[in-house]
């Protein structure tokens, strides 16, 4: 009886220790990357559609049962799920989820000192937009990485191959990156919402006017006013503009000073071209930013 | 780092020296040569790692890949809200408006955070509180204040309870002070509602305070392939904010029979069931069933049964911004069947009374910050031999109520309201609200 037991349990053991592990990612382009990491070592999926604004996703019932299959969460960790995540955790009764969150090892930018709602919609851990600049995209995959191995030891090795190959795709398209965007040291760009610090850190560029007035504020009439004559006054003639946010507001500023709008996204999926993965999405706005500006 | 170590070890000997023998010095310049020579080797790996890290390909920026280790020339930033032991915020909603009803809250506005008299009202300010309590619980608070018409202020304790966090099983327990899991919007707090004012249905068969009480609640996810919540509470079920059971200032006419707990058979219990559906990647339907069983205070040995479904619908564009465009479908519809006792001195008989009806409010969130809401109410029951006194919460009434919110922020909102309303109790009434709403502090996030 007692062997019978023992040998069950172990084949279940064993059954469990096959199956694939269930990750659910809180964004799409945490998802890209957890499955670069796990390979088909894991089912992994991503609640935010690309298309949408990540700062106000529904927290709808079903993703409260993905969250209560799922083994591991891989999470921003600086405050932008803070809308829906919260109520979904709340919901999964989960104890068991080993929770990933990739904010902790990032230096974030725009940390408030003092929080202060008048000045707009500041996110009190500082700009959570991080991983637009591929470095932290590297830093996300350790730590996913790191975290998958925690949860599955017996595919740790798959993980470090599959991290280190990651790695080396970052670091062998950032040489070409950089000489894209090389001509264009110093250059400002205009953005819709204050997204854009670590990518225009990462490669040389002034991405700090935006069509808000204030993070998250929608835009007036007088405020892009003052936007286009800026933009005037500074030649400046890229207006970047994600999937979600108002085209129409992008393209009568552009058309007012004669600048180009140029759909970008923070998500793999979330502008054609950008659906292969993290590396491609990177490569997507490199390369639309680069020749936007050569216009 | 290496310097200062360097001095701690330098001064040490300096300071024994005086009566040290030579061997202790050697031993210690051994060390110290031990150490150095390990520091060394340490640079040099770390140097390895380095350069193992960067040569692969000539990258012009380091990969800092490990997490950048804190140090005392950073910044320490104390503000963050993560790092508070809990959310902590106050909402408050300020009415004005008209109507040609005099009496606005006697008559009309029956809910108890509705707009309450013409001209100005302030009838929910709230002080939400909630956080981790330990790695078992979450604890959460709401604590309401209002102002009457004689502008007196009302505290109430709106809900307080513990709720697990790590219970096996995908159960989850609860206990305190809550709104009892009776249909949709009773669970909600009044800053969550899409109109001004509670539905009729709401406050003829739950209270004009909704379903709360004091209990406990176990809530069990149902391992189904879509989401599937049962719900089961039990609660006193004594007091105004359990109006249609031991509430001895509801009883149509009979005189209350403050009857308390006889056996654990005398609680109020309310299940409920709800689950979840996906239509496509856009919209979500939500579905639900609840009662509501226990005795009241009508008589000695009499019962009140409530049942309730309800239903959600909501698409939301695919490149939503701010949460907009959207369109949402709610409706409630609930049956209560009240045992009223008989009562001689007041020459009443026994009866059961039994009161219906619905409420269903489609909302367009047309454009970011905007919603258009519009909502259609009507509730009945059958005859009863008190209802000429009882008029005002058994008689014929529907109410048509379109409406229109702006939303600057998530945190704030103005809302217009018109009702056309016509009972049995008043004839025709028409009212305007206006309302603000104001949140200052951490909010919890609200569930679907």
């Amino acid at each position: 009886m007692k062997t019978t037991i023992v040998a069950l349990l172990l084949t279940l053991a064993g059954l469990s220790a096959q199956a694939k592990l269930n990750v659910v990612a809180t964004t799409p382009e945490l998802a890209a990357i957890a499955r670069a990491v796990a390979g088909d070592r894991a089912d992994v999926v991503s609640l935010a559609k690309p298309t949408e604004d990540p700062h106000f996703v529904d927290p709808k019932p079903s993703f409260v049962v993905k969250l209560a299959r799922a083994n591991v969460l891989v999470e921003g960790g600086a405050e932008l799920e803070i809308g829906w995540l919260p109520p979904l955790l709340e919901g999964a009764r989960n104890p068991n989820l080993i929770r990933i969150a990739i904010a902790p090892g990032i230096q974030l930018r725009e940390v408030p000192t003092a929080l202060d709602r008048s000045k707009g919609d500041v996110h009190a851990m500082g700009n959570p937009h991080y991983m637009t600049d591929p470095i932290n995209g590297q830093i996300a995959a350790q730590r996913i990485a790191d975290g998958l191995a925690q949860r599955d030891t017996a595919g740790a090795e798959t993980y470090r191959a599959n991290l280190a190959k990651f790695n080396a795709r970052i670091e062998a398209k950032m040489v070409e990156w950089k000489k894209l965007l090389a001509p264009f040291a110093g250059k400002q760009v205009v953005a819709y919402h204050n997204a854009w610090p670590y990518f225009g850190e990462r490669f040389g560029l002034k991405i700090d006017l935006f069509l808000e007035p204030k993070p998250g504020i929608p835009p007036t009439p007088a405020s892009l006013a003052e936007v286009i004559t800026k933009m005037k006054a500074e030649h400046l003639h890229v207006v970047i503009v994600e999937p979600y946010q108002n085209r129409k507001t992008a393209d009568t500023v552009a058309a007012e000073t004669g600048a180009v709008v140029v759909p970008v996204t923070q998500y793999p999926g979330g502008v054609k071209g950008t659906e292969g993965g993290y590396v491609e999405l990177i490569d997507y706005l490199v390369n639309a930013i680069a020749k936007g500006l050569a216009q | 780092m290496k310097i200062i170590l360097l001095c701690i070890l330098l001064a040490l000997p300096a300071g024994v020296s005086m009566g040290a023998e030579d061997s202790e010095l050697d031993a210690l310049k051994k060390m110290m040569l031990q150490m150095q020579q390990q520091m060394q080797q340490m640079q040099e790996k770390i140097q390895q790692l380095e350069s193992a890290h960067t040569n692969a390909p000539p990258v012009a920026a380091p990969v800092p890949v490990a997490l950048p280790a804190w140090t005392p020339s950073q910044p320490i930033t104390v503000a963050r809200s993560g790092n508070a032991y809990m959310n902590m915020s106050f909402d408050a909603l300020v009415n004005a408006g008209w109507s040609t009803e005099r009496n606005v809250n006697s008559v009309l506005n029956l809910g108890d955070h509705d707009p309450s008299q013409r001209g100005f009202s302030l009838r929910n300010a709230e002080i939400a509180l909630d956080g981790a309590v330990d790695p078992y619980l979450k604890g959460f608070a709401n604590i309401v204040l209002k102002l009457d018409n004689n502008n007196e202020t009302e505290v109430e304790l709106e809900e307080a309870y513990g709720q697990t966090t790590s219970l096996p099983f995908n159960l989850q327990l609860k206990a305190g002070q809550f709104f009892a899991a009776f249909g949709r919007q009773n669970q909600q707090h009044p800053h969550a509602w899409a109109f001004v004012d509670e539905p009729l249905i709401m406050n003829r068969v739950l209270g004009g305070d909704g379903l709360r009480n004091v209990g406990t609640q176990l809530s069990w996810l149902v391992p189904t392939p879509w989401y599937t919540e049962a719900t089961l509470g039990v609660f006193n079920g004594g007091g105004g904010t359990t109006f249609s059971f031991r509430d001895t200032g509801n009883t149509y006419g009979r005189t209350p029979v403050d009857r308390g707990l006889s056996g654990p058979g005398d609680l109020l219990f309310v299940p409920r069931l709800a689950s979840s559906f996906d239509i496509g990647d856009t919209q979500t339907l939500v579905l639900g069933a609840s009662g509501a069983f226990g005795p009241n205070d009508s008589g000695s040995n009499t019962w009140t049964q409530i049942y309730g479904v309800d239903a959600y619908w909501k698409w939301k564009s695919p490149e939503a911004n701010g949460g907009f465009p959207f369109v949402s479908w709610q409706t409630e519809a609930m049956l209560r069947r009240y045992d009223a006792g008989a009562d001689a001195t007041v020459s009443l008989p026994a009866e059961t009374l039994e009161d219906w009806g619905f409420y269903s409010q489609v909302l367009y969130g047309f454009h970011l910050g905007w919603v258009a809401g519009l909502r259609g109410e009507f509730v009945s029951g059958n005859a009863g031999v008190n209802d000429t006194n009882d008029v005002l919460l058994r008689g014929d009434r529907f109410r048509v109520s379109p409406n229109l919110t702006w939303f600057p922020t998530e945190f704030s909102k103005l809302r217009l309201q018109y009702n056309y309303d016509h009972g049995q109790a008043f004839g025709d009434a028409h009212s305007v609200w206006l309302q603000l709403e104001f949140l200052l502090g951490a909010h919890a996030a609200h569930k679907f």
